[in-house]
């Protein structure tokens, strides 16, 4: 009964990593339960744990918090990082959805055939580098400040930094043409918090494998082929 | 320059639709620029108000927003509709996010190929029974209340209303087994706002034809 909050979830990224990056970034220490068989996912809806029968699932301040935005959200607002007003927001959500788009793409990777996977791939390049990455570019260059939004570290800064570190694991220079998000990754990857999730025996997860793979599928009896994005 | 909030998008229900209950449901008057052919969309995109070359796209309060949720969460956040504390944003966020999923299916069926609409149809029928009417029903059943949140209408509950009358216009008779939702479904119709809402003449969206849909897939190039 430690009071801290504890994740259920695969053993790997999927949709539960920004909620790691934003307990993380947020010096909240947390627990997780890692989903391995079918047995346990079957005891948790059972036990009615899980409201529309998916995880993530969040066990925090007495709820059992499901939906990754709202898990994100609630995070979010109780650890400041939501901005002052309703229209910092606004800017924060608007940004955070781009990036939820954009880290969609790759999240669906590993379930897509190799020929899809190829494709996927300079999907994700092409969107990064046409569509998010020059709109946050130019949100940075405009206001010439160090953060997305308000003047002020928030969950917008996490979740960009998050993207752009899984775009970077496809395409290792994707940041070439973009020296204002060079600069806030640098920032970021500086922060005392994130520097110490980023480091080697954290709970940030690694990219995911065939092993990964394997237990989503089983677990979830999820074996239908994902179709890549249009 | 009205001050009214201008809704950029197709003329039909997509996702958009949801912004409309919302700003409705609210009372608050709205404006709306039909986006009708490829040269109205990319006049917004040369005229750089599409953040991430998307829409819906709104204006208001002197903001060009776009991302649906973000749209969404500011009107409720605005209009007193997302619960008074961060429990019961918390709560309104996740049934939000439920019913989300549950009309996102249904949004895309028009656009799926004619072989898979059997498939999607029972699909849509199935998630409903199974996944989420029966979530909000208990929710009703453990409260006892008229509402889902706090004893006081929110955003929630204009989007369980709408997302019933979605699948109800593929399975009228959807809710036969889920007593509380009949009942909610009455009324929430009831409230003035609403009801003026679902009146013909009203900015309601009626559900996507065939001219709509070729429209949409010559509009964005699908």
């Amino acid at each position: 009964m430690a009071g801290k909050p504890k994740l259920h979830y695969f053993n790997g990224r999927g949709k539960m990593e920004s909620v790691r990056w934003l307990l993380a970034a947020a010096g909240v220490e947390f627990e997780e339960e890692l989903l391995e068989t079918r047995e346990q996912y079957e005891k948790l809806l059972q036990d009615g744990a899980l409201m529309f029968q998916q995880v993530p699932m969040v066990e925090i301040d007495g709820m059992k918090l499901v939906q990754t935005r709202a898990i994100l959200n609630y995070i979010a607002a109780t650890h400041n990082l939501y901005g002052r007003d309703l229209k910092e927001r606004a800017l924060i959500d608007m940004y955070v959805e781009g990036t939820t788009d954009l880290m969609q793409l790759i999240m669906m990777f590993p379930f897509l055939s190799d020929e899809d996977k190829e494709k996927q791939c300079a999907l994700i390049v092409q969107k990064a580098t046409n569509r998010y990455f020059p709109a946050y570019e130019k949100v940075l260059r405009d206001h010439g400040q160090e953060y997305l939004v308000g003047n002020q570290f928030s969950w917008a800064d996490v979740h960009l930094f998050e993207a752009i570190l899984m775009v970077e694991e496809k395409k290792y220079d994707v940041l070439s043409e973009f020296p204002q998000l060079q600069m806030l990754k640098a920032r970021i990857s500086n922060m005392p918090r994130i520097k110490k999730f980023l480091e080697p025996g954290s709970q940030r997860k690694p990219i995911p494998d065939d092993k990964y793979v394997e237990t989503v599928r089983r677990v979830l009896q999820m074996y239908y082929n994902v179709k890549a994005s249009v | 320059m009205s001050g009214k909030p201008k809704l950029h998008y197709v003329n039909g229900r997509g996702r958009m639709e949801s912004i409309r209950w919302l700003l409705a449901a609210a009372g608050v008057e709205f404006e709306e620029q039909f986006i009708e052919t490829k040269e109205d969309l990319e006049k917004l995109l040369s005229d750089g108000l599409l953040l991430f070359q998307q829409v819906p796209m709104v204006e208001i309060d002197g903001m060009k927003m776009v991302q649906t949720r973000a749209i969404l969460s500011y009107i409720a956040a605005k209009y007193n509709l997302y619960g008074k504390d961060l429990k019961e944003r918390a709560l309104i966020d996740m049934y939000v996010e439920g019913t989300t999923d549950l009309m996102g299916i249904i949004m895309y069926l028009p656009f799926q190929p004619p072989e898979a609409k059997e498939k999607n149809l029972a699909l849509i029928t199935d998630k409903a029974t199974t996944r989420y009417f029966p979530v909000y029903e208990k929710v009703l059943k453990d409260q006892g209340q008229d509402y889902l949140v706090g004893n006081h209408f929110t955003w929630a509950d204009v989007h369980l209303l709408e997302a019933i009358l979605m699948v109800e216009e593929y399975k009228s008779d959807i809710l036969s087994k889920f007593p509380l939702l009949q009942a909610f479904k009455g009324r929430i119709s009831n409230i003035p706002t609403i009801k003026k809402f679902l009146q013909p003449g009203s900015q309601r969206k009626p559900p996507p034809d065939e001219k709509y849909i070729a429209q949409v897939k010559q509009i964005f190039n699908i």
